[in-house]
């Protein structure tokens, strides 16, 4: 007689976290990861498509079923080689990726019960390759002669160095904060990323031979041209560019911070410690924090870590349309993050050059735009105000002009965003290369990896293919 | 090696020689940055942060030496970093130089070109008047204390300009009276093309105010609070014409006629609270400066 299958359990199987009523008061974080058992518990419910539908969601198609397959096995070590040969970052897209409209919605489990817990599966195999100090990095292959400069060291220009490094050429990574990381680093907050898993990543390529320059802005101190002439080839990987604001009445009040500034003051500049660093940072006792994706959340709840009564976000449509990962949306509400949906500002009321309150409209939903979002429109008359000492403005970012106003012959778009093949990051200029937010304005870490991942490749087959050698060997 | 130099230069920032440039708490300090002192030009600036746990704080260069691969800063102990600084000696690593930012004050052949120093701000004029005297203008400096013996780089102004006009308050030194009576009377007597300020907020809103009636250009060098500084963060926004723009890097210079005032000094002072000590002792210094009332800055 055959033997049944065990029914497969509809739900994901839930990962350990710290209480909500714990965790809104520290910067720890949040999820605390599947043990093995857990982990092999989830993998169980992957039915190992033929077709796999989830890797066609990945950015990077990462084999999804077959490192499962192997977390089911108990090879863990084996889960992490099928990972990182698609993803270097398992442990940052474990824990930023928005799983449920990429690999997680197409999961053909997910039509019927809830889908895999991929994303979790991947930070469970990468925190458990860092704790068994199994995380060796790579031998970089026979030095090729070959040098790559790399602007910003974000997720695009991590990955973009990973790979030409382990490829053999030399690589050199400008960038302009003290500390490698970029949004990793001055965004994510330590609660969903800690620093310590960005640190490590970082070492990794310092052990390839990476060379690391902080305190480098390009197009201030070095420019684009002068790194051609010091290397073989050039990716710009600069990232989100300047906040946007909205242009209302009060925005410049003290207390109204763009989501930039405040995150960066709190995650890069340590604020939250303040005993122990210098930068200051206000602790709002009523913050509202505008917008709907997730450095929204992310300053939210990083409002409520300093010490906030009440944070309140206001979106202008409705929990459907928010662009954030789901999983911060609960996590948010679990903490007591108040959601004033449906609310567009009007304009920012101060008293004494001090914020007091937030003046809104009531919206309603009309059709859907362009990007297939429902369109929030005004509803007339219908004002009201929340009274906040604080205010964080997290509606995205404008292109920073730091090195298009340098590099005049580079081409960008009307936005000011850098025109670069889709396929291989080539720009109009020779030789220099593109991925990232900077390309495609905002957008996610592992499409930045992507990005990164195959600008490298090209920038490998035009380098190699070099005859003469004439530039790379500086004084 | 060109990376390993990169790396040495960058990464930490050796103070070559400090000095006391006026008693107590005024500094000078060379600091061996080659690579910035090349790219460097007039009316840019730099962030440093001294150790792990620092801030990170813009200063003006006060001058630029690319020939000997150094820049120069000039800095009051007037906060906790500041004062920090002032504890550091020669042959001191500064942990982070990062620069130049902003961008150049834009060098022309205007003719006339008075340049006005309050406070710090005659330190970063030094490079300014220098850069406008080789453009081929006729170069005056307006320089004011609270009396003779706090005037500071004097004699380096006197080196790169045509004229140097001082003011003190008690009439110790040159015209008795503040930096926009000198102003007005140079405007009266001999006019002026271009006028440019650096210096606290209320001295360079003084000095538009001195030109706005005359209609001559006038530039000042603003400073807000500021973080990254290569405008990711927003939070150095100013106001001017109506527009907002960020003076990291849209500035630090913009047309002192049409700043709003009222919102850079309101800003400047948002941590108030968090940077009390520091913040007081600063305001105590703009209201030295330009009341009637002073007292002695130090004995």
């Amino acid at each position: 007689m055959k033997k049944k299958p065990a029914p497969i359990n509809p739900r994901k199987t839930p990962i350990p976290e710290q209480a909500p009523g714990i965790r809104r008061s520290n910067f720890e974080e949040v999820s605390l990861g599947y043990s093995e058992e857990q982990a092999r518990q989830e993998a169980a419910r992957c039915l190992n498509c033929k077709e796999p539908k989830c890797v066609t969601g990945c950015p990077v198609s990462v084999p999804i079923p077959a490192f499962i397959q192997a977390i089911k096995t108990g090879d863990f070590n084996k889960a992490l080689a099928v990972i990182k040969s698609a993803n270097l970052l398992p442990a940052v897209c474990g824990r930023v990726c928005p799983q449920e409209s990429q690999c997680e919605m197409l999961c053909t489990l997910g039509k019927k019960f809830e889908p895999v817990g991929i994303g979790r599966m991947e930070r469970f195999v990468a925190d458990w390759a860092a704790r068994n100090s199994a995380v060796e990095a790579p031998v970089p292959e026979a030095s090729t002669g070959r040098s790559v400069a790399i602007v910003g060291s974000g997720p695009s220009g991590l990955a973009c160095a990973y790979d030409l490094a382990k490829l053999g050429h030399r690589v050199t990574i400008f960038e302009a904060l003290h500390e490698p990381g970029g949004v990793l680093v001055y965004g994510i907050p330590e609660f969903r990323l800690p620093k310590k898993i960005v640190a490590r990543e970082i070492e990794v390529l310092k052990k390839m031979g990476v060379e690391l320059v902080t305190n480098a802005v390009v197009g201030k101190l070095i420019e684009i041209d002068e790194l051609m002439d010091k290397y073989d080839a050039c990716f710009i990987g600069t990232g989100a560019g300047v906040p946007k604001f909205m242009g209302i009445e009060g925005e410049n009040l003290t207390g109204v911070y763009s989501a930039n500034e405040f995150l960066t003051r709190v995650n890069l500049m340590r604020a939250y410690d303040k005993e122990a660093f210098d930068t200051p940072i206000r602790r709002g006792e009523r913050v509202a924090v505008i917008g709907g994706g997730n450095v929204a959340m992310d300053a939210a709840r990083t409002a409520l870590r300093l010490g906030a009564r009440e944070t309140i976000i206001v979106y202008r449509r409705s929990e459907a349309e928010m662009p954030a990962r789901r999983e911060e949306v609960h996590h948010a509400k679990e903490e007591g993050i108040i959601f004033e949906l449906l609310a567009t500002p009007v304009r920012i009321l101060g008293e004494n050059g001090q914020v007091v309150s937030l003046e809104c409209l009531r919206m309603e939903l009309g059709e859907p735009d362009a990007s297939g979002r429902r369109r929030s429109l005004p509803k007339k008359g219908s004002e009201f105000r929340i009274p906040v000492d604080t205010v964080i403005v997290a509606l995205g970012t404008n292109t920073n002009p730091l090195i298009s106003r340098s590099a005049k012959d580079l081409a960008v778009n009307d936005y000011g965003y850098i025109l670069a093949d889709e396929n291989t990051g080539k720009t109009n200029k020779a030789g220099v290369y593109a991925g990232g937010d900077i390309v495609t304005g905002s957008a996610t870490v592992i499409s930045a990896l992507g990005a990164g991942r195959k600008a490298a490749r090209a920038i490998h087959a035009a380098v190699s293919g070099k005859n003469d050698r004439s530039r790379g060997q500086t004084s | 090696m060109f990376l390993r130099a990169v790396v040495k230069f960058l990464v930490m920032a050796k103070i070559l020689e400090k000095k006391l440039i006026r008693k107590p708490d005024v500094f000078s300090y060379e600091l061996d940055a080659p690579r910035i002192s090349r790219k460097a030009q007039p009316g840019q600036f730099v962030i440093i942060r001294l150790h792990e746990k620092g801030e990170r704080i813009p200063i003006s260069l006060a001058d630029i030496n690319p020939a000997e691969g150094t820049i120069t800063l000039i800095v009051m102990a007037v906060g906790k970093t500041t004062t920090e600084l002032s504890g550091f000696q020669t042959g001191d690593e500064i942990l982070d130089l990062c620069g130049p930012l902003g961008m150049p004050t834009h060098i022309e052949k205007a003719g006339k070109v008075v340049l006005v120093g309050g406070g710090f701000g005659v330190a970063p004029l030094f490079p300014i008047a220098r850069a406008f005297k080789a453009a081929g203008n006729s170069v005056t400096v307006v320089m004011g204390a609270r009396s003779g013996d706090l005037l500071i780089y004097e004699q380096e102004m006197q080196q790169v300009s045509d004229r140097v006009l001082i003011t003190t308050d008690d009439g110790s030194k040159g015209t008795k009276g503040i930096v926009t009576t000198a102003l007005s009377r140079e405007i009266a007597e001999n006019g002026a093309d271009l006028v440019m300020a650096v210096g606290p907020a209320i001295m360079m809103k003084s000095v538009s105010e001195t030109t706005r009636p005359f209609g001559i250009k006038t530039v000042v060098s603003l400073n807000p609070i500021m973080v990254d500084g290569t405008g990711m963060c927003g939070g150095c926004r100013v106001s001017v014409g109506g527009a907002v723009k960020f003076a990291c890097i849209d500035g630090p210079e913009f047309d002192g006629h049409a700043v709003d005032w009222e919102l850079l000094m309101l800003r400047q002072k948002a941590y108030k609270k968090e940077e009390q000590e520091s913040f007081e002792a600063w305001k105590q210094r703009h209201e030295r400066m330009l009341s009637k009332e002073r007292q002695p800055l130090c004995e």
